[in-house]
């Protein structure tokens, strides 16, 4: 009995303690952060080392836009083929593209980064924010693909059969009968996908590449939170950090709500991710 | 009238068809894009990394020196550097995401501590890298370096051991998560049957329990390695970014990702940018078949 006590006592002790530092990371930064943010901070763009004062609205509507545009390259995407391979689970091709997806998963970001360099900056002749938004539209069709294929899974096959029973055209069954039945999984996948590009900055480095002015062209470079927060931690300046401290709340903030957000929304529709 | 409506109604459903097919078509080029995406990927890391193999060959991969001004390229130093910051992670992450497992699955399935931990387990996964990365870089060097000045090391602060605790705290919850679905699986009848026999829970552990689950747990760290070696940002900001070899767990090195992460913009010549690109088919190689394996043992264990 003793030996199960403490191992018992020795598992809870662990789960917990790691809890410990995670809360002592959001406390930090929601420490050193909250002082930086002022009205200033959001709408002006930044000085130059030693200036004080300025602000990270470049990279605010620069994180903004690179991540919607990504979005609307990768959500009809990713569902179109989360409804391909939830309709044909056994062809051989839904067999590699199901295959491809996982690899895709498995891709490190700093690759995409490369990839997408070699396709679209090179050819191009210059760093964009579109070249970014490209880089984060594939990471997120894995998120998206996937959740929308388990979801649609779920729905019971007499609904289609149903609907195809009434006359109704193949894709008028999947697009006004099945997918609405699945909507609220298929949006938890969309806004999943987005939190998680919405941080990442390694396939920035070579896309978006930064910029210290406000820029709204995606066809040029531009910057976004992550790399803002990337270039100004690891420079020497206090001010720098001290900004860098006020993007990581600002970023860490939404991240976070926008996972708790689709926590909420799965828990209401009991979907399954 | 008749006719009219007749013709029109035929039409109607000829667009039918012919939106029916469009679809499915759609479909089907969208499934093959996905092939498509990542032969391209793989293509594309292979031909560009072309001049390095050729002029470089296989010495390029235990090559210890890597020395761009004079057009040394090994890459051995980041090879190691890789490998020992990932285990090092998975060494330090595997008692805790083990914990949080089995606490979850099996000690305390349901209730608002074990929704509490779970729920903070989940945001930590979700916390950029780049804020881990901020965070280690201002916080943990210096309770690193004062570490190593207890220890009487050189005090960097920043290296190898800074970039497995950072890597360590952003794969647990992914380890523990797979962990928790696992011990799930395990049937209730095998469970209740040792505790009928009067076993302990602890021996329902050891004996019942982890047997089961053996394969499944397995995968769950091979993926969890998939996801650290990887992994950028947070390491490329605490590891120090020298190109020699470490000469210990504290000493500064720079891991495959870290590298091409410091490097690739500043790569001025074709040899150069193309070493870097090996690199990254390196990586890409490894985290694949790392992830296929984990993922092809998952689907056997979940389907049994």
């Amino acid at each position: 009995m003793g030996k199960s006590k403490a191992m018992q006592v020795l598992i809870v002790f662990l789960a917990f303690l790691i809890t410990i530092p995670l809360i002592f990371i959001i406390i930090y930064i929601f420490r050193e952060g909250i002082t930086k943010i002022n009205w200033t901070f959001l709408t002006k763009i930044p000085k130059p080392v030693g200036e004080s004062g300025g602000g990270i609205v470049n990279a605010l509507i620069g994180s903004i836009l690179i991540v919607v545009t990504a979005a609307v390259m990768a959500i009809p995407l990713g569902i179109m083929c989360g409804i391909y391979l939830s309709e044909n689970s056994t062809s051989r091709l839904s067999y590699w593209s199901r295959l491809s997806v996982d690899v895709l998963q498995g891709v490190p970001s700093i690759v995409t980064g490369i990839v997408v360099y070699f396709w679209v900056v090179k050819p191009i002749g210059t760093f964009s924010a579109f070249s970014g938004s490209i880089a984060l539209a594939i990471m997120m069709l894995p998120i998206l693909i996937r959740s929308t294929e388990e979801t649609l899974k779920l729905i019971p096959f007499s609904l289609k059969e149903a609907g195809l029973a009434l006359g109704l055209p193949y894709h008028k069954v999947i697009l006004r009968v099945i997918v609405p039945c699945g909507i609220s999984g298929i949006l938890s996948g969309v806004m999943l996908s987005i939190a998680r590009i919405a941080g990442e900055t390694a396939p920035l480095l070579f896309t978006a590449f930064g910029n210290p002015f406000l820029s709204t062209n995606l066809g040029k470079p531009m910057q976004s939170l992550p790399l803002m927060i990337f270039n100004y931690a690891t420079s020497p300046y206090d001010d720098w950090h001290d900004m860098a401290w006020g993007a990581a709340l600002i970023l860490l903030f939404t991240v976070l709500l926008l996972n708790i957000i689709t926590k909420l929304t799965t828990k209401r529709w009991n979907v399954q991710l | 009238m008749d006719e009219i409506k007749r013709i029109s109604k035929r039409k109607n459903s000829n667009g039918q068809i012919r939106a029916e097919s469009l679809f499915k078509r759609s479909l089907v080029i969208i499934g093959a894009a996905m092939v498509i995406l990542v032969l391209g990927i793989l293509l594309t890391l292979i031909i560009e990394s072309v001049p390095s193999i050729r002029s470089l060959g296989l010495k390029y991969l235990w090559g210890t020196t890597w020395d761009p001004v004079n057009n040394i390229y090994g890459a051995a130093p980041f090879l190691l550097g890789t490998v020992l910051t990932s285990f090092l992670a998975l060494i330090i992450s595997i008692p805790f995401s083990f914990a949080i497992a089995v606490y979850l699955g099996e000690y305390n399935p349901k209730g608002w501590l074990s929704n509490f931990l779970k729920n903070t387990v989940e945001l930590i996964a979700a916390v950029p890298s780049v804020i881990y990365g901020f965070w280690g870089l201002l916080v943990l060097v210096p309770l690193v370096r004062s570490l190593e000045m207890k220890l009487g090391i050189l005090p960097y602060g920043i290296g190898i051991f800074t970039a497995s605790l950072i890597l360590a705290v952003m794969i647990i919850p992914y380890a523990a998560s797979l962990g928790r679905e696992m011990i799930r699986l395990v049937p209730s009848p095998l469970k209740e049957a040792a505790y009928s026999l009067g076993a302990t829970r602890y021996e329902v552990l050891t004996n019942v329990i982890l047997p089961y689950t053996k394969s499944g747990l397995f995968a769950g760290i091979l993926l969890s390695l998939g996801r650290a070696l990887g992994e950028t940002m947070a390491v490329t900001m605490v590891i120090g970014n020298t190109s020699l070899i470490p000469t210990s767990i504290f000493a500064p090195g720079n891991t495959m990702a870290s590298v091409i992460a410091n490097e690739f913009t500043e790569a001025d010549h074709a040899v150069y940018l193309s070493a870097l690109i090996e690199l990254g088919l390196v990586l890409f190689l490894v985290t694949v078949v790392i992830n296929m394996i984990g993922k092809r043992i998952i689907k056997r264990f979940t389907n049994e």
